[in-house]
């Protein structure tokens, strides 16, 4: 039986054989030589009608316990705000949903304006002059930006992490760094954020220092002072910042940070068990000829309309092969044009109410959460606490009663088992807070 | 305002749309009081993000689809990116709440659903290639490219071995060789015979104990499959270097012929290509690696295992390369690959075959009209040329590209490979009917007539879209980039 997804009647084939001059589809393989051939069918198993399809992909989606099941504190670098339905009129639409890269501008205004219209959002948040049409995703982009840093700073090979970096995130960068010859050094914390000073000093033949603000502890780093002992040591600044914390947290191009890069998926995206999403990445003009992925520029048609084509395309791999500032191709726009219509959705005022939900409802957690914060420095959305039993076994106890509290930062950082990471984003309420507390109250008795 | 009779509505800028105050979403405002910020670190001035009103808003992004094209709007013959139909089911199993709301870091034994998905998706995708372990977690397909060489740098350094260079032949897509830059290689290149395959001699000049291995697509950039593949994996495997397949173009041989069968011991899926993820207006992708079982240990952190009825993600992988993206992968796309494999069973050899029927049939219905550069049985694309309209019209690949549009069709790959003049490089997969076929074949041969009768209908192509050709140049020489607000360049009738 032949799949409702193909379209040719044993008529149509008859027609093609004869039109191209062979007897037999078999023919037309004639080129693969035999002793490559699979002389058997696919050990796959038997295919399913769309009804048993449906019903068998549900089944395997009832035995995942989702963010609507349990009430759940989890962040850690995916977060749980509130999807607007406009970020379904892009995800919906069949010419978004099935176009590729739009290498023909004139079949493709829609698509590149709109990717124009992001570029520009992301460039807003984080006071930047140019931003790329999206990178994978938070942890590759950051790998992205040092092969930026490692050309356009001659001479330096070294790049500075600081230790509250998400963990993924430094480990994709330590993938990357052997194949662009980069020597990658960690600077630890001090109760949970960076010491400028330590930050100077690994800095002085650094190409370039990556922090995180708010950083993976939750904390809020003294961000514009990093920035300044890596432009004091002659090393670029790179943030990694939290979209949504960009209403109410100073912008990485205001503070002396050459590029600004950051997970996109709290700002549109559901958090899919970890993809797709899409990762930003925006610098200052400097560095324009050397950003990695599509860019989308504004130029003019031949009568002297306004439109918009895929620019700066000599950086690219189609057309500078080794030479490229990257080999990306396949980017993740469907996800950064749903950050778009939820951030256009949001707008300036709808950004600073999330941002300042976020920061009251921790700030509430810090308060009524019977357990001792573990650092003392302030935060956005997220709060460590310290924990009297191992922090995993607060995760296991807790969702027995229908709450997950949290992320156990034992996972990543060695003397935290008894550290645990609460998220709160603007869907958890004041009441939802209350009963966290309760259940916390009661396992860690 | 759009002028009256316009075909195409004028399209604002979201910026444009703005009014101060105007707003639609209202986030919930907790009954709590507001912290403090130290004053270094809070926001001096907000971000000019556009204020609209729900309505405008929807409207806006339905104009800018109305403006962009897609598989579902009509035949999208885009050379190597195999522009398939994306079954709408996938999009309702992807938004299921289990898959769609499910935390990345949720305990193991809460997510039993997705990681069995993720485990049974490995299982098919190590059938299809005929090779033994697969990881998920590359993004697309070049970052599988780019994989699958820090998997050869450390298989090697394993061995004690020293070997720098990676060869591709000149058929190769950009990506290979910007990879081979990114792992740190040096690149050679391998010319192609007068058949479209590997030139042998070339190669056997160029393989040597300094090689780590061959990246391919086969069938190759020109859609032919290389017929001396055994001798070539024979080369690299007599010096000790691997092979590297480069799935691109694996729509053409499933069922058919595994690259672990070919002799290749690295490959890459592209799951948007092949396994029918959408594409996205330019993503997002899925780029799965699979390996044989010599090179497993080497594979990204972590991988998804079964112990007896469980399913685990795996992260005790004391030889693993490292972690190459956040996660183990982008699990949506996954559930769409799945979904369309489980709805094909081992009824995906008829993809292929239909995918090659489909190509093989407008190649033998356009090749009077264009030149053929190889003029064989092509498997699921061919490239044509258009040097005999240039030489004898004037008219080039671009402008038949161009003219296409007119037609409701969206041009095919040009200008690529590069080992083809003029190149019209034409996938048109095996969801379209004999119908749109047809269509295809006729337009392209009332371009080839019109090069003839009127050229400058063809020059000045596209006429029926809602901007002419563009200023390339300028947007390249004078970049912007993003909206400048007031001190934003007045482009309307510029120059």
């Amino acid at each position: 039986m032949s799949s409702g997804y193909l379209s040719l009647t044993d008529a149509d084939r008859e027609e093609m054989l004869a039109a191209i001059g062979v007897s037999s589809v078999d023919e037309l393989f004639e080129q693969v030589p035999p002793g490559v051939r699979l002389d058997r069918a696919l050990d796959l198993p038997p295919a399913l009608g769309e009804t048993d399809l449906v019903r068998h992909v549900e089944e395997l989606a009832s035995r995942n316990v989702h963010t609507g099941a349990e009430l759940s504190f989890l962040g850690a670098g995916i977060y749980d705000h509130y999807v607007p339905s406009v970020a379904d009129v892009v995800l919906s639409r069949g010419e978004f949903l099935t176009a590729y890269t739009p290498y023909q501008p004139e079949m493709s205004q829609g698509v590149l304006q709109a990717i124009f219209e992001y570029q520009t959002v992301v460039c807003e948040l984080t006071g930047m002059d140019v931003s790329n049409a999206s990178g994978y995703d938070g942890c590759t982009v950051a790998a992205d930006a040092c092969f930026v840093v490692r050309h356009a700073v001659p001479g330096r090979s070294k790049i500075v992490l600081a230790e509250t970096v998400s963990p993924q995130v430094r480990q994709v960068v330590k993938t990357y760094a052997p194949g662009f010859g980069l020597e990658i050094v960690e600077v630890t914390h001090d109760s949970g954020t960076t010491d400028p000073d330590r930050i100077a000093e690994a800095a002085s033949d650094a190409a370039a220092v990556l922090f995180q603000q708010p950083n993976f502890l939750g904390c809020l780093e003294p961000a514009p002072e990093l920035a300044q002992a890596a432009a004091d040591a002659g090393a670029l600044a790179i943030a990694h910042v939290d979209p949504m914390s960009l209403g109410v947290l100073e912008a990485p191009g205001e503070y002396g940070c050459s590029i600004a890069l950051g997970e996109g998926q709290a700002a549109g995206n559901w958090p899919s068990y970890g993809g797709p999403h899409y990762g930003f990445l925006a610098a200052k003009t400097d560095f324009v000829r050397r950003m990695p992925g599509r860019i989308v520029g504004e130029t003019i048609d031949l009568d002297g309309r306004r439109a918009f084509v895929l620019t700066l395309q000599t950086r690219e791999q189609h057309i500078r092969r080794e030479k490229a500032t990257s080999n990306i191709t396949t980017n993740q726009t469907l996800l950064a044009l749903a950050g778009l219509a939820t951030l256009a959705w949001l707008g300036p005022e709808g950004l600073r109410e999330v941002g300042e939900a976020c920061l009251s409802l921790t700030h509430y957690a810090r308060e009524r959460v019977p357990l001792e914060p573990a650092f003392e420095a302030p935060s956005f959305k997220e709060v460590a606490f310290r924990t009297p039993i191992p922090a995993r076994e607060v995760v296991r106890r807790a969702r027995e009663h229908g709450v997950h509290p949290g992320y156990a930062l034992g996972r990543d950082y060695e003397g935290m088992d008894d550290v645990l990471l609460v998220a709160l984003t603007e869907k958890r309420t004041v009441e939802d807070v209350d009963r966290l507390a309760e259940v916390l109250a009661e396992v860690c008795s | 305002m759009t002028a009256p009779g316009s075909a195409w509505p004028d399209a604002p800028l979201l910026f444009e749309r703005s009014r101060p105050g105007r707003r639609a979403g209202r986030p919930p405002r907790p009954d709590l009081p507001v912290p403090d910020l130290p004053e270094s670190l809070r926001r001096a001035r907000s971000p000019r993000l556009p204020e609209v009103s729900e309505p405008e808003l929807v409207r806006h992004f339905t104009t800018l689809a109305d403006r962009t094209f897609g598989v579902d709007t009509g035949f999208y013959p885009l050379g190597s990116c195999t522009m398939k139909h994306n079954p709408r089911v996938h999009e309702r199993l992807a938004a299921l709440p289990g898959f769609r709301d499910l935390h990345p870091h949720q305990e193991d034994e809460a997510a039993q659903g997705a990681l069995e998905l993720m485990f049974r998706l490995q299982e098919m995708l190590a059938e299809i290639a005929g090779l033994p372990a697969v990881t998920l977690q590359p993004a697309a397909g070049s970052q599988g490219e780019l994989t699958g060489l820090m998997l050869m740098r450390a298989y090697f350094a394993d061995r004690g071995e020293e070997r720098d260079t990676i060869i591709t032949p000149d058929t190769a897509h950009g990506t290979n060789p910007a990879s081979v830059t990114m792992a740190g290689y040096k690149l050679e290149k391998i010319e192609t015979d007068a058949r479209g395959n590997l030139d042998l001699d070339d190669l056997r000049g160029k393989v040597n104990e300094r090689t780590a291995g061959l990246m391919l697509t086969n069938p190759s950039t020109l859609g032919l499959f290389d017929e001396g593949i055994e001798e070539v994996a024979r080369i690299f495997h007599d010096a000790g270097a691997l092979l590297y397949y480069d799935g691109a173009n694996l729509n053409a041989v499933v069922g058919i012929s595994r690259p672990g069968d070919m002799g290749f011991d690295i490959v890459h899926y592209n799951l948007h290509k092949t396994f029918s993820q959408p594409h996205g207006g330019g993503g997002p992708g899925g780029g799965p690696v699979a390996v044989r079982d010599t090179i497993a240990p080497f594979l990204p952190s972590p991988t998804v295992v079964r112990d007896g009825d469980v399913y685990r993600l795996d992260h005790d992988r004391p030889k693993s390369i490292g972690r190459v993206r956040g996660f183990a992968g982008p699990f949506g796309v996954f559930v769409r690959s799945y979904a369309f494999m489980r709805a094909y069973g081992p009824g995906l050899k008829e993809m292929s075959e239909v995918a090659v029927l489909n190509a093989n049939y407008l190649l033998a219905r356009l090749k009077d009209v264009y030149d053929l550069p190889y003029d064989r049985l092509c498997m699921h694309e061919f490239v044509l040329s258009a040097r005999n309209l240039k030489r004898e019209q004037g008219v080039t690949a671009l402008d038949v590209a161009k003219r296409l549009m007119d037609y409701g069709i969206h041009p095919p790959t040009i200008y690529f490979p590069l080992v083809v003049p003029e190149a019209l490089m034409i996938e048109p997969t095996e969801t379209e009917p004999k119908e749109r076929l047809d269509d295809f074949v006729d337009a392209m041969r009332a371009i080839a007539q019109e090069a003839a009768t009127s050229p400058e209908l063809v020059h000045e192509a596209p006429h029926g879209r809602p901007v002419r050709r563009l200023d390339e140049v300028r947007a390249a020489k004078q970049p912007v980039v993003r909206y400048l607000f007031d001190e934003h360049p007045a482009l309307v009738g510029a120059d």
